[in-house]
């Protein structure tokens, strides 16, 4: 059963259409990613979840009640603003205790719920410090912790991360799975970053637009990708044209001269998506030459011309010989290694 | 080692500085000085000024209570315009924040737009709203019959508050204004998701990051209040007396300069006590908000 329920919500500025029919089901104790490019529509997403936007058209739904009938403050979810929003002149254990003070927790029992969160989040022994003291990093483990101690049933992150330097961003990745792990609460991430949202989430929904492109784990959007947004949006793809020839028996995807047994549904001119790391070098298949061999140690990048247009290969470093620049090869790629879509306009 | 690059790199901004620093000592720095010293002067209805030092003037100043009065009524009236422009302008430079863009900036121009008026013109339409019996509101109230006699309001402090709060009231906004923009545009969103209703943001997250603002924004207009000339001079004439105006007469109708030099810089160094002091205590008490 679904515990957090968007049913086709759409929310408009003006006549500009920001989020469209956004429908999405979440599970209790998920960890859901809205991935998408800047300016999709994420935050506008997440702040109607919370309530600081109305919605145009739609309905959200928390364990079947219906949420926008519930005032912001009393929808009791915890969120991670983007620029964290802590409260500068309060002491870290003053801004964790905010909430609990709002929700009139007992003294001695806030005093313990603040000191547990913050140790969660491994800042014990910083309850003094106030937020312009304290390290971009240390001041996301404060939003955090404060979103958080007041037991939230969903937890809202606007791009949490993206302030922090790659290797920070690295270890807050991984603190923050384990402790979202640990507390099981429902987590909805917003990111234009495809590594975070694979990394962290068990679902992704990836936008584009105001519109859903897909929903799915991260194994499924990124190998079989929707749509060609999907599979451009989560990392390096190569499409090229084919055709399905419905004239002979079998039928056959021909993709300039690689060819394997049509896949059912399509027929006529189709686009074929292959990751550049599933592709090898083989006896037959597509004619190439390569253009430029980079060593990139645990890895090699091939550029390619091939005779569908430009293609990369990506080739594990596991010591074996490999071609050079300006050898001629071929392409070849095992069938459930691909995507194939209709091509339209040809 | 010292080359003569480095022994030109340190003289380079006291020679940048030059013109500016002469201007400063020239037009300032002489000038008050010369005030200082005029005080200590001595002045006979029909000797003029002589130039030795005593401290007659001085002496008149603390031992006479007219001085004393004055003075606490220029404070009076100082700290009553700070208190007004605060009350009304702190949540004034809020409500305009909140507004969306075009209204923001139509009502920031009509804020800020009595700036561009002399503050004459200003205080002269109080007084044609409200002097005496032809003041246009204490007309139309009495022949409505809502008021037997005209309100009190020239020659009142009341009457000179009022108009310098009016006058004031830009610069107490402004100084909000700059507080508000140092705000997080989330924060509110965050206080309210933590379970905080409209009140609660307002005295416990809003006020307390933009007490600065307002408290940078008083000692601005307490100091142009203490020692405002236009508008007391218009309100309250020579009726009711300020430092300022009355500075201004020992100068230009009694023609005794020292006293009044010394009236000014009784003023001059009260008002840099009182702005420096509540500045360093400010800073202090919020150092963690405006780090
Ligand atoms: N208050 C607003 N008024 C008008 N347009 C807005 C407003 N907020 C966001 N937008 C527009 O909506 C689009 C989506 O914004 P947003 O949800 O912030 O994108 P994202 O978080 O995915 O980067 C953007 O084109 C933005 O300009
Ligand atoms: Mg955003």
């Amino acid at each position: 059963m679904a515990y957090l329920e968007l049913d086709r919500v759409a929310k408009q500025f003006g006549v500009q259409t920001v989020v469209d029919d956004f429908s999405l089901s979440v599970g209790k104790g998920e960890f859901i990613s809205f991935l998408g490019p800047s300016g999709c529509g994420k935050t506008t997403t997440l702040q109607i979840i919370a309530g600081f936007l109305d919605p145009t058209r739609g309905a959200i739904r928390l364990e079947d009640k219906n949420l926008a009938a519930i005032h912001p403050a009393k929808r009791g979810l915890g969120i991670v603003f983007q620029s964290y929003a802590l409260f500068p002149h309060m002491t870290a254990a003053e801004n964790v205790a905010f909430g609990l003070e709002m929700r009139n927790v007992p003294r001695g029992e806030r005093a313990e719920r603040v000191r547990a969160a913050l140790a969660m989040v491994g800042l014990a022994g910083y309850e003094d410090r106030h937020p312009r003291r304290m390290s971009g990093g240390q001041q996301q483990r404060v939003a955090l912790a404060r979103a958080l101690v007041i037991k939230p049933s969903v937890l809202l992150l606007d791009e949490p991360l993206s302030n922090l330097d790659a290797k920070l961003r690295e270890e807050m990745q991984i603190e923050l799975r384990q402790i979202q792990r640990t507390i099981g609460t429902t987590t909805i991430l917003v990111t234009h970053d495809q590594n975070e949202a694979m990394s962290l989430s068990d679902r992704i929904v990836v936008m584009s637009q105001g519109k859903i492109e897909q929903i799915g784990t991260p194994q499924e959007t990124y190998e079989r990708p929707a749509s060609a947004f999907v599979s451009q949006f989560l990392g390096k793809t190569n499409d090229f044209a084919g055709t399905i020839d419905r004239t002979v028996v079998p039928t056959q995807l021909v993709v300039g001269s690689w060819r394997a047994p049509a896949p059912a549904g399509l027929s006529g001119p189709v686009t074929v998506s292959v990751r550049p790391e599933r592709i090898g070098f083989g006896d037959a298949g597509l004619s190439a030459k390569i253009m430029t061999r980079i060593f990139q140690g645990n890895h090699w990048l091939f550029q390619c011309d091939s005779e569908c247009g430009p293609a990369i290969v990506i080739r594990q470093n596991d010591g074996q010989a490999q071609p050079a620049e300006g050898d001629a090869v071929r392409l070849t790629w095992r069938p459930e290694d691909m995507s194939v879509r209709a091509r339209a306009g040809a | 080692m010292s080359t003569a690059a480095d022994e030109r790199n340190a003289r380079a901004p006291w020679a940048l500085t030059a013109p500016a620093l002469m201007l400063f000592v020239g037009v300032l720095l002489i000038p008050l000085a010369m005030t200082v010293m005029l005080s200590f002067h001595d002045w006979g209805q029909y000797k003029g000024i002589e130039p030795v030092f005593i401290l007659k003037n001085w002496h008149e100043i603390v031992t006479d209570p007219y001085y004393a009065e004055m003075f606490w009524r220029t404070f009076r009236i100082a700290i009553l315009t700070t208190l007004l422009t605060a009350l009304l302008g702190a949540p004034e430079a809020y409500i305009l924040n909140r507004m969306d863009g075009r209204w923001k900036s139509i009502f920031l121009l009509v804020i800020l737009g009595p700036l561009l008026i002399s503050v004459v013109a200003r205080t002269l339409g109080w007084a044609l709203l409200f002097g005496g019996n032809n003041g246009l509101v204490n007309k139309l109230l009495m022949s409505a019959g809502v008021i037997s006699s005209p309100i009190p309001f020239m020659f009142t402090e009341t009457g000179m508050v009022v108009a310098l709060a009016h006058v004031m009231m830009p610069f107490m906004v402004l100084s909000v204004w700059a507080a508000l923009q140092r705000l997080d545009p989330q924060i509110e969103n965050a206080a309210m998701s933590l379970g905080a209703g409209p009140l609660t943001i307002i005295r416990r997250i809003i006020m307390p990051q933009i007490m600065p603002g307002v408290l940078s924004g008083a000692i601005i207009v307490f100091s142009l209040s203490a020692s405002a000339f236009a508008t007391p001079a218009i309100i309250g004439g020579r009726r009711l007396k300020v430092a300022a105006t009355l500075a201004y007469d020992e100068f230009l109708n009694t023609l005794n300069w020292p006293l009044g030099a010394a009236v000014a810089t009784l003023l001059l160094a009260a008002l840099v006590l009182i702005v420096v002091g509540s500045n360093a205590l400010i800073e202090r008490r919020y150092a963690e908000v405006f780090r």
